[in-house]
């Protein structure tokens, strides 16, 4: 039997999705909804002192047909008077006394944390999110990102939370700084019980054309908006490997978000750590029923893999997410090309020759256009493999015996590597490549 | 039969000739220009015979600039506009496209050529116009694509261009013989309109060139002549009965029909002689204005039929029935055609044999000749020097299209012996590059 669910840091969930801080999570109606669709939890939209938000909102990066592949914004923190969604939180926990409801906090002085933590614990919040994360407005007024890039004040603000509640408190990172594990190690040193990552990034997703403001644009001018949506999702990935293989901070659980749309998203994160996960764009895109896919995708792997709950794999990636000086250079792969499937558009071709090592020839008869590799110059890159628009047509096969592995830590243990500009160790020397003059050949 | 009501209003005609590739909404063209590849060295621009630089212009659709994409359609084909919905690009450029080779429906290529052109020329946006004057002028014969082509392409290199017309419309069998599902009327005059306007070369109506005289003159006014003058009428089969009432020319009959519309009227009964795209043409269009029974007859096969495979399925979906293996012997009628005595064909030894024991009449009250053209030999004959092949048709340089008599270029129909458009639009720009450097050599 699958079991889903779920305690994070003490937070328990019927299973692990839940919606991100954010206008899904702005009043208790959606939540409600969520939950009846199949959402674990929510996080309320950040909670604070109320503000107001301007019209003209959201901008989106397209990409080729898809919509919102990146997705930002220029709102704040909820414009709905605290009263209002604190009653909303109860009756939400009244008809859902299993789901969990966390509420995301973002205000200024040591008072106004107090205060705010005691009324959410007695609307019957499970848990407490830190918004330290919103790169815009709210860092203005030194808030939100404002301390997510100042590991000493997040510091000092998680020990004050930490002192005042009685729920299990989470931190919420922002990218927008160098090392995620310098916020993360603050927030661990203040006493936070866990971690969730992403917040958005900052960012411009375009210039209108015509009166030369940013998108979303207000009034003639716009700003710079918090970038999330599948864009976002490998920069996302990263930073939680970097949480979850530190030693101290890998010790508290992490919440994954950041361009999560499908199961195979949610199956990633926690590979590399994540034991909740968080979603704002994709439900935002396509409404709360995307976690019927989601689920019914985390079940079947799950079966196929034999998991009974999502700790039997979480972090399983994680010791196969190494340093670059530990890969082993006498890996070797090459790519070879299936002709029954090739439909000759040639892309490898020109991406190869253009744009890597001239590793795939064209045939000499210009009526066939399957290339073909030239396999002693084929370096092994991917590139062919990537661009080709058929499915499964190059695959890139191994060529080493498997016998040998020798790393560039061991190489330079061992005083063997390049050290001057001509070495003979150099990695391309006597690599082929065509002379400079044969990219002319064709004005003859 | 019957599947198609007699027309009796522009709208009911419309109805019944709706458009085969329908102008693309701005989403449509959208998504679909997402879908190409920008394949390297693509195969659907090596079919296109104008060469359009394909995947170039779909990438211009997609990334917002249908101004962009319009002049890398005109750069290569000055008849675009047309070609994206008459062309048949199913054996052309989209019967080349790469996903054919996965069973991924092909990047609607001619739909999209349509919908940029279509944009550009509807917003009247300028994106190109005529060169320096350099002094020098070209007569052209012919306002068909082949004419136009010519005329557009000199234009852009500076020579004055007068073209002389027999009809009273620009553009040749386009407006008059291409089937009205591919395209309107308007659509048609919308494009030469256009060019005409952004690039300023005459076009002088009704003023058929057919005399010894006139083409001195023409010599002696002008640098250059091009020959753009197509095929002629329908030539005379030979059948006794022939100048029955109601035995026409398929050429004569698409004519009237996209001239009158509506107005004319098909009767009941039609046979249609020919197996070629004409023959499925007018087939097609007899039904489509209403006729109760329309069958082609054709001598040999089907799989014999110089037609497009694609046109013979659309003639047979509008209702058309088919005899092969038939000869027509003899017109029938008192006056006015009332069937046609048909003898079976049989292939003896390899050959085509009529078995003149097996005959029988088909009941009509309309034939429809679509045994092919005559060709200009008569005009051509006015002509000092100008080599004609065994055709009929005129030779020229392949590559300078120039012709025997170096004042004289051709191109279109006149030198091929008929084939589409796209080829007419082809040798009309080569034409006038052959002329200018001809010219200035
Ligand atoms: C029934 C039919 C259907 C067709 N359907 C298609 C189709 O779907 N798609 C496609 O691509 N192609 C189609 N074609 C072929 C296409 O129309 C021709 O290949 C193309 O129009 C040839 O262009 P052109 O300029 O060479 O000749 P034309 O279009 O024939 O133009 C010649 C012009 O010269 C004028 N002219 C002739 N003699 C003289 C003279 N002595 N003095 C002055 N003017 C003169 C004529 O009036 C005419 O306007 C079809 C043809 C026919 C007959
Ligand atoms: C319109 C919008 C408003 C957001 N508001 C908040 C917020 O109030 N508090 C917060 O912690 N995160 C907020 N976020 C960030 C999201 O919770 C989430 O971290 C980010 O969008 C990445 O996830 P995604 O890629 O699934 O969208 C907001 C995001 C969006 C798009
Ligand atoms: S793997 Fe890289 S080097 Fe090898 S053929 Fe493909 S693109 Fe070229
Ligand atoms: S990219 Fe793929 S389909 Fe295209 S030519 Fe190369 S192998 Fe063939
Ligand atoms: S062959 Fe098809 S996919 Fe390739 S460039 Fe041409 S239209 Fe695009």
């Amino acid at each position: 039997m699958i079991d889903l669910s779920i305690n994070f840091a003490g937070i328990k969930s019927p299973n692990p999705f839940w919606l991100a801080s954010a206008p899904p999570t702005n009043s208790g109606y959606q939540i409600m909804k969520a939950f009846d669709t199949g959402w674990g939890g929510a996080v309320w939209k950040t909670l604070g002192v109320p503000v107001v938000n301007v019209s003209s909102r959201y901008g989106s990066v397209n990409y080729r047909g898809t919509k919102m592949m990146g997705f930002n914004n220029i709102e704040l923190i909820t414009d709905r008077p605290l009263a209002d969604n604190l009653r909303e939180i109860e009756e939400v926990k009244k008809y859902f006394p299993d789901h969990a409801v966390i509420a995301s906090l973002m205000v200024e002085s040591r008072a106004e944390w107090e205060q705010i933590i005691k009324d959410v614990e007695n609307a019957g919040a499970d848990g407490i999110e830190l918004n330290f994360g919103c790169p815009h407005g709210m860092c203005e007024r030194g808030m939100g990102s404002a301390v997510g890039q100042e590991p000493e004040v997040l510091k000092t603000i998680v020990g004050w939370v930490k002192e005042a509640a009685n729920i299990p408190v989470i931190t919420k990172l922002s990218p927008n700084i160098s090392h995620i594990t310098d916020p993360g190690l603050a927030a661990v040193q203040g006493g936070t019980d866990s971690i969730s990552l992403i917040n958005t990034i900052k960012s411009i997703v375009g210039i209108d054309l015509d009166s030369y403001a940013p998108y979303p644009i207000v009034d003639g001018k716009g700003t710079n908006g918090g970038y999330c949506g599948p864009a976002v999702k490998p920069i996302a990935m990263h930073m939680l490997k970097d949480l979850a293989q530190h030693p101290e901070i890998g010790k508290v659980p992490l919440s994954g978000i950041g361009g999560i749309e499908t199961w195979r998203d949610v199956v990633e994160f926690i590979l590399l750590g994540a034991t909740s996960v968080q979603v704002c764009t994709a439900v935002m895109h396509y409404g709360f029923g995307i976690v019927r896919e989601m689920e019914a995708g985390l079940r079947q792997f799950m079966e196929e893999k034999n998991y009974q709950t999502i700790y039997d794999f979480a972090g399983k990636a994680l010791p196969n997410v190494t340093e670059w000086k530990h890969l082993n250079l006498k890996h070797k792969v090459v790519a070879e090309i299936n002709a029954d499937k090739c439909i000759g558009c040639d892309l490898c071709y020109i991406a190869c020759d253009d744009g890597a090592h001239q590793a795939i020839a064209l045939s000499d008869d210009p009526a066939i256009r399957i290339p073909s590799i030239i396999e002693a110059n084929c370096v092994g890159c991917n590139l062919c493999s990537l661009v080709c628009p058929v499915e499964d047509c190059i695959t890139m096969v191994k060529r080493d015996d498997g016998k040998e592995n020798v790393t560039w830590y061991e190489r330079t243990e061992n005083d063997d590597i390049p050290v001057t500009f001509d070495d003979d160790r150099a990695g391309g020397k006597g690599h082929f490549v065509p002379t400079p003059q044969d990219a002319l050949k064709h004005r003859k | 039969m019957a599947e198609y009501k007699r027309p009796t209003t522009k709208e009911e005609f419309d109805k019944n000739f709706k458009q085969k590739k329908p102008l693309m909404n701005d989403t449509e063209a959208y998504y679909e220009a997402s879908r190409c590849l920008f394949c390297y060295d693509a195969p659907c621009v090596q079919a296109c015979p104008t060469h359009i630089d394909i995947p170039l212009f779909i990438k211009q659709i997609h990334t917002d600039n249908v101004t962009g994409a319009s002049k890398t359609i005109f750069a290569a084909n000055w008849l675009g506009n047309a070609c994206g919905v008459v062309c048949p690009t199913g054996v052309l450029c989209e019967g080349a496209c790469v996903y054919n080779h996965q069973d991924v429906p092909p990047i609607q290529i001619g739909r999209l050529q349509n919908y940029a052109t279509n944009t550009t020329i509807s917003e009247d946006k300028v994106i190109f116009k005529a060169g320096k004057s350099n002094g020098k002028k070209a007569a052209v014969l012919g306002s068909g694509p082949a004419g136009i082509a010519f005329a557009s392409e000199a234009r852009t290199m500076g020579y004055e261009v007068d073209i002389y017309e027999a009809k009273s419309l620009p553009s040749g069998l386009n407006v008059h013989g291409v089937a009205p599902y591919k395209i309107t009327n308007e659509e048609v005059l919308s494009e030469i309109e256009y060019l005409q306007k952004h690039l300023g070369f005459n076009i002088k109506y009704n003023s058929a060139i057919d005399s010894k005289e006139q083409i001195k003159k023409l010599e002696h006014n002008y640098d250059a002549i091009f020959l753009g003058v197509g095929l002629g009428n329908t030539r005379t089969l030979g059948l006794e009965g022939e100048d029955k009432a109601n035995v026409v020319g398929a050429v004569e009959f698409i004519e009237e029909l996209r001239k009158k519309q509506h107005k004319m009227k098909v009767p009941q009964k039609v046979v249609v002689l020919g197996g070629g795209n004409t023959a499925m043409d007018a087939a097609s269009e007899s039904a489509r204005m209403g006729a109760k029974k329309v069958v082609l007859a054709y001598r040999n096969s089907k799989e014999k039929m110089g037609a497009y495979g694609f046109e013979y399925d659309l003639a047979i979906s509008a209702g058309v029935d088919s005899l092969f293996h038939v000869t027509p012997l003899e017109i029938v009628g008192n006056g006015k055609v009332e069937g046609v005595k048909f003898a079976k064909t049989e292939i003896v030894e390899g050959k085509l044999k009529t078995n003149m024991k097996n005959t029988f009449v088909v009941r009509c009250d309309l034939v429809i000749k679509a045994t092919g053209q005559a060709k200009m030999g008569r005009l051509f004959k006015l002509i000092d020097n100008l080599d004609i092949d065994n055709r009929t048709v005129i030779k020229v340089n392949a590559e300078t299209f120039q012709t025997s008599n170096p004042k004289y270029f051709a191109g279109g129909d006149a030198i091929n012996g008929g084939a589409e458009v796209v080829n007419a639009a082809y040798d009309g720009k080569m034409a006038a590059r052959g002329m200018h450097n001809y010219l200035n050599k």
